[in-house]
């Protein structure tokens, strides 16, 4: 080894602790970039292999019912594929020893098997047997919530008819990787779930022998989809098409994929902050260095070393930091990766996930840390390597102070010395002290940014589940109900009180935007099922016109007074054009909402209704539920607190990993920059503090003159720091605004304590540590040595 | 009568009778990696009140390290070392602290300066925590600065700096003041300048003073001469003829 890289060693080992902290926060970069980058590969390898392997469809379209001869047809309009005709209901099942009623969707499989388009992975059994009435596939987290085995018996009400079904199979599907009950956020597989029925089976009992429901396309490659889909919905027309829409219109398609770029901007985010505090802790740790050593670099210039020798030398000792942490990343990469998509490949069961480090991934964290360091060092290096041999052996002159603005505005006479030397030291070293505010203030946000989430979450849940949905059951019906069942309902003995509603599915236009929804109809003067303005309070319901979500109406660009075509998309299809009366607040999906009566009128039918919210003696549930079992009618029974539940745990899920791992690498970030600040302090001013203590200072007097400049930084950084956070929060929540939730930026009094706790624990420990070292000041060395 | 109207002989007299450092057998022995080094070897001193001692002696001979022991920065391996009676030897860190704070004033061969303060600030830090201390103005008269108060050491010459030291280390009004090597970096000219002004406070203030030097010249102007060689006291002069500084060429 050359006497060179012995001394490079010597160095490292010398300051070993604060090339720990360093490397950690490199660490933390490269960590959460591979995390997020290997995860968001593996996602996307994953859906791209599922869909390519599983022939996911390009365009779907529901209908009423049409015969099968119209497959021919649509193979031939240009740019189609293959085509897969379907029959698919919405089932109500009866699960043994479940006493909730249980909805599924029920799906024919293609007789083409696992060749036809949407095929399932199998992951138990096999598909159910052509001839086969009573056979059935039923999605694996189903089974799986339901403990089904094979062989399995359940009821399902098949078009009014109680038929008895067995599990043969339980399967996976590229289309319905997010299995959710429509109008619902969030999973719920122990009462949502989707199964397969040969399409004999299925048609017999729906009515469609050589006729279809449901319609999937793929398409050849380059073909214009909007083309596709036009002459989709005008063959499709005279048989009750409920217009054609591509794969970015698919529910669990659009979530994946709105989850994929979440991951997008998190992973451009954290790691881009992580890189920057390293460059920034480098250039401060290798500037000092360098300064320290700089007759170290004189006598090596003298012995005849050039300045690119000296030079590469110190970028050799980043570079080991700095490789430190990259070997370190990239292992707490990986584990954190497999962490990661193994709870996202649980929360979408996916068949398998294809989980590798790409090369890549880890070739580009390494080059831009080592990019960031090299950037952060290079200019302290050079700025020494170029000095004249003979100017560098001098010892370097007293650093230049002056007065501080703090001082020329008067208050000088109330600053003592030590307090005097604080704030020149720190205009003295303006950016590094900006830069070490700006270090404290990110870890200070990132804390903020892990946790809002979760403050968010219980905001979210307060207002939509304790000021919107405020009924204990909402029950849906099969088909459109006469108003009278609301009667039947209150007449039950578990039910104290009945509110009502119609529900539509409609496409609402408003110049060249559109978009498919339901329009909800509902009572005014309601207690159960509320509508909020933008600030929250319950919105009055309008005799005529419509109430849009407010992100709806921004999708539309339509403002209040506005007036916008409704195509409904059910029975005879009217199309007729409304007043946007106003605009509703709400989180989750996005609809419009009429009176009930008006809708009524609008669909130029008597009283009508879709579904009901109940409130019930919850001492009554069980027998509640089993009434309502015996009423083939009723379609599905969502509970107010199953919702809750599922909503929690959806978060608890995903949402709790992030803000454990954006906590530990806050704090690693303040660390990190807080205790780097305090040991260069104590470099650049031991000597200031030894004479100080030869001078009769005690230890305390002169911690305070080191460790205030610091306290003084972090307690500008705090509030910089929640202001910033704050920012960093909108920023997120803004990239994951859409028109299947919109995530408000809540924070609540603790979170900002709790994150300006951890940055003054963090900064108070840092400061201990150092302390120590304060201690063990040689106060004679000091005095003999020169500047 | 104050001490620094006395004539030496009344002052030798009074000294005599009260000793104001008594040290009685110091060793010190360094632990230098894996060497051991003796610094002192059994040194016997007394120092009185009010007088002047240069300590002269090669690089090496113990001199600093009797120098940071009397100042309260060091303790001895063995022997004892009392000032007005108090024990010096005791390794207790506030108490030193404390001894530092009110008794001594240092001055430095590289002055040590608060870059980050003017000179009248270096000084008010000794007088902020001293309890009966000058003004730092009038500190700053005495060793001839009262022009040069607002200026930051990064101002002033080597010369100036050291002055600043010196009346750093005088405004608190300490029994005594050490000066380890105070003119070393300093031309011939700037040092005499230096040494007059610590021979005035010496004089005017009555401060016991001691100088390190290895420059011999010095020794004309110190009442006693202690000369040091391998950690022992190898003899001492009295000075029967004081030379001021100015008369000092080197």
């Amino acid at each position: 080894m050359k006497a060179l890289d012995r001394k490079l060693l010597r160095d490292l080992a010398q300051m070993k602790s604060q090339v720990l902290a360093i490397a950690l926060v490199v660490m933390c970069g490269v960590g959460t970039f591979i995390m997020f980058l290997s995860t968001l590969e593996a996602l996307r390898v994953t859906q791209n292999s599922y869909y390519r392997d599983y022939r996911f469809a390009d365009v779907f379209s529901s209908l009423k019912r049409a015969p099968e001869s119209l497959r021919q047809r649509v193979l031939d309009i240009p740019g189609v594929d293959q085509a897969e005709t379907r029959v698919k209901a919405q089932v109500r099942v009866d699960m043994p020893g479940f006493p909730e009623p249980v909805t599924a969707l029920m799906v024919s499989v293609s007789d083409r098997g696992r060749h036809g388009l949407n095929a399932l992975h199998l992951r138990e059994g096999r598909l159910p047997s052509p001839w086969r009435a009573d056979e059935v596939v039923v999605s694996t987290p189903f089974a799986q919530a339901h403990a089904l085995q094979l062989g399995a018996r359940f009821y399902a009400i098949l078009n009014g008819r109680r038929q008895a079904l067995t599990v043969v199979g339980t399967a996976l599907s590229p289309e319905f990787i997010q299995q959710l009950r429509p109008g619902s956020a969030f999973p719920d597989y122990k009462r949502y779930g989707v199964m397969w029925m040969a399409r004999r089976a299925l048609g017999q009992a729906y009515d469609m022998e050589g006729a279809f429901n449901d319609l999937a396309l793929s398409l050849q490659p380059y073909a214009d989809s909007q083309y596709v889909i036009d002459r989709i919905d005008e063959l499709l027309k005279p048989y009750g098409g409920l217009g054609a829409y591509t794969r970015e219109d698919q529910l669990s398609h659009r979530f994946l994929t709105q989850e994929l770029q979440q991951l997008g901007t998190l992973a451009r985010l954290f790691p881009a902050i992580f890189m920057g505090i390293a460059a920034f802790l480098l250039n401060v740790v290798i500037g000092r260095l360098v300064a320290m050593q700089r007759e170290q670099v004189a006598t090596l210039k003298a012995f005849g070393y050039s300045t690119l020798a000296v030079l590469w030398h110190y970028l050799k000792m980043v570079s080991v930091i700095v490789g430190l942490g990259i070997v370190g990343g990239a292992a707490l990469g990986v584990w954190l990766g497999k962490l990661l998509s193994g709870i996202y490949m649980e929360f979408y069961h996916f068949p398998y996930l294809k989980f590798a480090l790409r090369p890549g991934t880890a070739l580009l964290a390494a080059a831009i840390s080592l990019l960031a360091a090299g950037a952060g060092t290079v200019f302290a290096v050079w700025r020494a390597a170029t000095l004249r041999p003979a100017q560098a052996m001098r010892p370097e002159p007293p650093a230049r102070y002056r007065e501080t603005w703090v001082e020329k505005l008067g208050l000088k006479r109330w600053l003592s010395q030590p307090a005097r030397m604080i704030i020149r030291h720190i205009q003295r070293q303006q950016f590094k002290s900006m830069l070490t505010v700006l270090g404290i203030a990110i870890a200070g946000g990132m804390i903020l940014t892990g946790l809002f989430q979760r403050d968010t979450v219980g905001y979210m849940i307060n207002i939509q589940f304790g000021m919107k949905q405020r009924e204990d059951l909402a029950l849906t019906f099969t088909d459109p109900t006469a108003y009278r069942a609301r009667f039947d309902l209150l007449g039950l003995p578990e039910v104290r009180h009945v509110e009502v509603f119609r529900a539509v599915p409609v496409r609402l236009r408003h110049a060249h935007h559109s978009y498919r929804t339901n329009i909800r109809g509902i009572e005014s003067g309601g207690d159960m099922a509320r509508l909020l303005d933008a600030d929250l309070r319950p919105a009055a319901l309008p005799s005529e016109g419509i109430l849009l979500t407010d992100f709806l109406a921004g999708m539309l660009d339509v403002r209040v007074g506005d007036r916008v075509i409704i195509e409904v998309l059910e029975g005879n299809r009217p199309v007729r054009e409304t007043v946007v009366a106003g605009l509703v607040r709400e989180y989750l999906g996005v609809s419009g909402y009429m009176h009930l009566a008006a809708l009524n009128r609008f669909m130029q039918e008597g009283p009508t209704i879709s579904g009901a919210y109940l409130n019930i003696d919850s001492a009554q549930l069980q027998s509640l539920y089993s009434r309502l079992k015996e009423m083939p009618r009723v379609a599905g029974v969502t509970e107010r607190v199953q919702e809750i539940r599922n909503f929690n745990h959806v978060m608890r899920e995903t949402m709790l990993f992030f803000t454990y791992v954006a906590t530990v690498f806050a704090v690693i970030i303040a660390f990190g920059v807080i205790y780097n600040s305090a040991r260069i302090a104590l470099t650049e001013r031991g000597r200031e503090l030894a004479s100080l203590r030869v001078l009769g200072f005690t230890r305390a007097e002169i911690t305070y003159i080191l460790l205030g400049e610091l306290g003084l930084l972090t307690l500008f950084a705090i509030p910089l720091g929640l202001w910033l956070g704050r920012g960093m929060c909108y920023y997120i929540a803004h990239t994951m605004q859409n028109d299947l939730f919109r995530v408000p930026v809540v924070l609540v009094p603790q979170t900002y304590a709790f994150a300006a706790t951890v940055v003054l624990v963090s900064a108070l420990l840092s400061g201990l540590a150092v302390r120590r070292r304060l201690n063990q000041l040689d106060l004679i060395a000091v005095l003999k040595a020169a500047e | 009568m104050p001490a620094g109207l006395m004539t030496y002989s009344e002052q030798s007299a009074a000294a005599a009778a009260n000793p104001i450092f008594v040290a009685r057998g110091l060793t010190k022995i360094y632990q230098m990696g894996e060497v051991q080094v003796q610094a002192l070897r059994g040194v016997d001193l007394d120092l009185y009140a009010g007088e002047f001692v240069v300590l002269l002696g090669p690089s090496g001979s113990g001199k600093s390290t009797l120098l940071n022991i009397l100042g309260g920065l060091d303790t001895p391996t063995s022997g004892s070392v009392r000032y007005a009676g108090c024990d010096l030897s005791l390794d207790d860190d506030a108490s030193m602290t404390q001894y530092r704070r009110t008794h001594v004033g240092f001055v430095f061969q590289f002055y040590n300066l608060i870059p980050s303060l003017t000179a009248r600030e270096n000084v008010a830090l000794v007088t902020e925590i001293a309890e009966n201390p000058m003004s730092p103005e009038q500190a700053l008269t005495l060793v001839g600065l009262s022009e040069r108060l607002d200026h930051f050491p990064a101002q002033l010459s080597g010369g100036e700096q050291q002055r600043v030291a010196i009346a750093r280390a005088v405004a608190k009004r300490p029994q005594v003041l050490l000066c380890d090597e105070p003119t070393g970096a300093l031309d011939a000219q700037t040092g005499v300048m230096v040494l007059d002004v610590i021979a005035r406070v010496n004089r005017e203030l009555g401060t016991t003073t001691v100088v390190i030097t290895h420059n011999a010249v010095i020794a004309a102007i110190a009442d006693r001469v202690i000369y040091f060689g391998d950690g022992l006291v190898a003899r001492i002069e009295h000075n029967e003829h004081k030379k001021t500084a100015t008369e000092l060429r080197w």
